[in-house]
């Protein structure tokens, strides 16, 4: 239990993420995977307690996400971008099902 | 495999077998506890599922709008518009524990109070897509933040299951089998030398036995011996 403030940062490229300044959330920028590996690692060190994500970033950081997968936080959510969903983030409840269960019993 | 490198003692036997007994226990209640932990977890991913499609939907539908509203603005115009943002949000966490697990949960405050309140901008120089755009963000945050929460959920559950479901199979499958199976060596060990010592202790006491017919048939013949002379004088 804790009082303290945490952040919600979203992470992904110019265009995608532009919108969500609005809401006042902390917007970072990338363009490049590298770019957006640097400030995931920055932001994990900080007081994020979530990360949205685009998902065309994530394809490229899949062994991030599964580092922070097991820990509180931060919560790395995958959101699509603008060209549309990948499936990356159905895919990955998909998996954890599968980590859990042994076989995906929930269906497509 | 069986595990015969144990001293085929009494103490070590019941040793083992307060082991099995609480292995036996602990293998119950952990198989309790995974399949408690694999209801809540399917409820969460359930959850999620649903909660995801329509984050996503929601969301495309927002950056639909937003290309819209960035072909009808300038680049610089639009950065500009949500430059500063007049909303801002604060996050504070929580933790709920599911069967040991502790999972986030997430309260957010907004600095203003109304929700709908939040155009950074005037509405005079800004396409109305863009409005539509910050609307339809606006709408689908409160639904994105519980996805956060479910989903973060769902992998730390998702993780315990994991954990739990190997040791219910090590407990079942190895370490349950290992110890009766060396609380039989060591009981068959310990009948067999029991049976041995009784073995022994009769054949000692078939011997003692012998040597003292022996001694008792010598001191009659003496006996008898001596007699015969007392008779021929």
């Amino acid at each position: 239990m804790s009082n303290e403030n945490y952040r919600i940062a979203v992470l992904g490229d110019q265009d995608s993420v532009l919108g969500f300044k609005a809401l006042g959330l902390d917007v970072y920028p990338a363009e490049t995977v590298e770019a957006a590996r640097e400030i995931l690692h920055r932001l994990a060190k900080e007081n994020t307690a979530i990360i949205y994500l685009t998902e065309e970033l994530a394809a490229g950081l899949e062994h991030e996400i599964a580092r922070y997968k097991d820990a509180l936080t931060p919560a790395i959510i995958l959101i699509p971008g603008k060209s549309g969903s990948l499936g990356i983030g159905m895919a990955n409840v998909k998996k954890s099902v599968e980590r859990a269960v042994g076989a995906d019993i929930l269906g497509g | 495999m069986p595990a015969i490198n144990v001293n085929p003692t009494r103490q070590e036997l019941t040793r083992l077998k307060t082991r099995l007994k609480t292995s036996i226990r602990g293998h119950k209640l952990l198989k309790d506890k995974r399949d408690e932990l694999m209801k809540q977890f399917l409820d969460v991913v359930r959850e999620n599922r649903a909660l995801r499609k329509k984050v996503e939907d929601a969301l495309m539908a927002a950056h639909g709008s937003f290309t819209v509203a960035s072909a009808l603005m300038s680049t610089e115009m639009l950065k500009q518009s949500l430059m500063y943002p007049k909303q801002s949000v604060e996050l504070t966490m929580d933790f709920q524990n599911i069967m040991s697990v502790n999972v986030p949960q997430y309260h957010f405050k907004t600095r203003t109070a109304d929700a709908g309140d939040v155009y950074p901008y005037g509405f005079a120089a800004t396409s109305g897509a863009l409005d539509d755009a910050v609307d339809a963000l606006s709408g689908v945050f409160q639904d994105m933040l519980r996805l956060a929460e479910m989903e973060k959920t769902a992998q730390l559950l998702a993780e315990e299951i994991e954990k739990t479901r190997r040791r219910v199979n090590a407990l079942e499958y190895v370490k349950i089998p290992q110890m009766q199976e060396s609380i039989k060596y060591i009981s068959m060990k310990l009948d067999e030398n029991e049976r041995s010592n009784t073995i022994r202790l009769m054949k000692v006491k078939d011997m003692l036995l012998k040597e003292a017919i022996e001694d008792k048939r010598e001191a009659d013949q003496q006996a008898m011996q001596s007699f015969q002379a007392q008779e021929e004088l």
